[in-house]
């Protein structure tokens, strides 16, 4: 009996261990399409039957990438819009996150259901009047106008207010408060160093945040110098249909730096965006 | 008496601390979400264009027209077509890989990181691969089915078969993301539920059931509410894989995000998609307090 169940377990764990494995090969296989063709010289690329690694491997696409269009500009962008919100980011969520959980005042509750409240309606619903407030402000086309809506973030001030009220004890702000600290160095000296691992973890989700966004820059870049990677991609693919190895090669670079990244930091990534309900 | 003075006054220092710290913050949360969030509704009572400053307020006008436009009942139906059947596969595949993958073994850390490298992709280079996988001359999936006799299908050139492709690419990316949320929940379930009800003589489907499935209702929830929200709100993929193919705009597959962005910023009738925004807020916010009272209802 125990021997029939042992022998019907063994079977079921294999039959779902080749699922996953399907499944597995389903998740990789467009990614190795995509960099395996970007390494093909054009002719390769369209052949048929189609084919996963390159029969001659050239770095064409890659070397003329610049001269299709300026992606360096369009990675430098990327990148500084991206940093630059990761930094609002972390600076009002940390503080914030350290007012609502260590400090009792009028309204406090009220204004934590306004933060929590205006991150349930999709971004997409307020576009219109957003892009009128930024366009008063004249800031259509310039970083400032990229960055506004990414400056901060709800789940940031909630995550950093549950980690300060639970990594970093009353008794020590009061300690710092009788040597003679103000809230400011409190939050300075005592917040910011002992929740540094919480800040790293959401640094990243900012980043990565910041770095997908794709309607609004869209909206927003109304020249190629400001595309961000993101637009400039879609830009470029939509005016050569038939310029394959550059379109792949352009999004296997863009690619690329988020996949080194989340291999690195695999277990904090995870956690943070099945934490947040922050999706890709 | 001094004692509290002094309490007093280190009150209010702290109280000024923490308004003037809120204070930017609350600066740029009403710029970029009170104010808009309140002027779309205002909007969409007006004939507000990008290019004439002054606007009139024309009452419900804009809503009237909706209703007989004929993109927009088109972009209506595509969404949520789109909706229901990115939410229902992803939700079901996701749970069945969360089950599957639920005992730890040397093999899982393998498995999460790669059903979820789609996850953390961004959406226009994963558009960009999967546009090129549907070609319908050199793509690999027309070549795949060509193994099994299957004529070359055009899968991007129709907007009725272009719908399920983006679909499918949807899932895709997203099926990794509610399986690692079902696997948090799975693992959280104590053992020792499912060791009393083995004792009780329950067998596998009962199990799922009457342990798992009651167990896992409010994840069941969230992640049916977060991708309903996302779906309602597809726009990325759709545009990178249906504008401008060939050059025919024919081919667009049209849905509520598409429709407000080109009512908005290519015919500037911002009046007119602000209606059309408001009516996809109403959209998710019902069907959100439906799933809440499904849920609710039945336990």
């Amino acid at each position: 009996m125990a021997e029939v169940i042992d022998r019907k377990n063994k079977i079921t764990r294999i039959l779902s261990h080749l699922f996953l494995m399907a499944g597995t090969i389903t998740m990789v296989l467009p990614f190795f399409y995509m960099v395996g063709s970007s390494f093909k010289p054009p002719p390769e690329i369209i052949a048929w039957p189609p084919t996963f690694l390159p029969k001659n491997w050239t770095l064409d696409n890659y070397l003329t990438l610049a001269e299709k269009a300026p992606f360096v500009r369009f990675f430098f962008n990327s990148l500084f819009v991206s940093a630059v919100s990761t930094l609002f980011i972390l600076f009002t969520s940390t503080l914030s996150g350290f007012v609502f959980s260590k400090y009792k005042f009028p309204g406090k509750n009220f204004l934590f259901i306004i933060i929590l409240a205006t991150a349930m309606v999709p971004f997409e619903t307020y576009l219109i009047p957003l892009y009128i407030i930024v366009k008063d402000l004249r800031m259509i086309n310039t970083y400032q106008g990229i960055i506004l809506p990414y400056a901060v973030m709800s789940f940031g001030i909630f995550l950093m207010r549950q980690n300060i009220s639970s990594v970093i004890p009353d008794e020590l702000l009061d300690a710092g408060r009788i040597d003679g600290c103000s809230e400011w160095m409190l939050f300075r000296i005592v917040v910011i160093p002992l929740s540094a691992s919480a800040i790293g973890a959401l640094g990243i989700l900012a980043f990565m945040q910041a770095w997908m966004a794709f309607i609004w820059p869209l909206i927003l870049a109304t020249s190629r110098e400001m595309y961000t990677m993101e637009v400039g991609l879609a830009m470029f693919q939509q005016r050569f249909t038939i310029e394959y190895g550059g379109v792949l090669a352009g999004s296997t670079i863009s690619i690329i730096p988020i996949i080194v990244v989340f291999l690195i930091l695999r277990r904090s990534i995870i956690e943070g965006m099945t934490l947040t309900g922050l999706k890709g | 008496m001094r004692q509290g003075v002094s309490k007093w006054s280190l009150e209010r220092k702290r109280r000024t601390f923490c308004y003037l710290s809120l204070l930017p913050v609350f600066g740029i949360f009403t710029i970029i979400r009170i104010i808009p969030i309140a002027r779309t509704f205002i909007l969409s009572l007006t004939d507000a264009s990008l290019i004439s400053l002054k606007s009139n307020f024309i009452g419900f006008e804009n809503y009237k027209n909706l209703i007989t436009d004929d993109l927009f009942h088109q972009a209506l139906v595509n969404t949520t077509l789109f909706a229901f059947s990115t939410v229902c596969l992803s939700v079901v595949l996701g749970l069945l890989l969360s089950l599957l993958m639920k005992r730890k073994t040397t093999l899982s850390p393998l498995y999460e990181t790669i059903y979820f490298l789609p996850v953390i992709t961004p959406m226009v280079p994963v558009a960009i691969i999967w546009k090129w996988i549907y070609d319908p001359s050199y793509g690999l999936i027309n070549y795949m089915l060509s193994w099994f006799g299957v004529k070359p299908i055009g899968w991007l050139v129709y907007p009725n078969i272009a719908l399920w492709a983006i679909v499918i690419l949807s899932v895709w990316k997203v099926v990794g993301y509610n399986m690692m949320i079902f696997l948090v929940g799975l693992r959280n379930i104590p053992s020792m539920y499912y060791e009393a009800a083995l004792i009780d003589g329950a067998i596998g489907a009962n199990l799922f059931r009457y342990i798992t499935l009651p167990l896992l209702k409010p994840i069941l929830l969230f992640i049916t509410v977060v991708t309903t929200i996302n779906s309602y709100n597809v726009f990325t993929q759709v545009y990178v894989m249906t504008t401008g193919l060939q050059g025919a705009p024919g081919n667009t597959v049209r849905v509520l995000v598409y429709d407000i962005w080109e009512n908005a910023f290519r015919y500037s009738r911002m009046g007119y998609a602000s209606a059309e925004a408001v009516i996809l807020f109403s959209i998710i916010l019902l069907l959100t307090l439906v799933q809440f009272k499904i849920v609710k209802s039945e336990s």
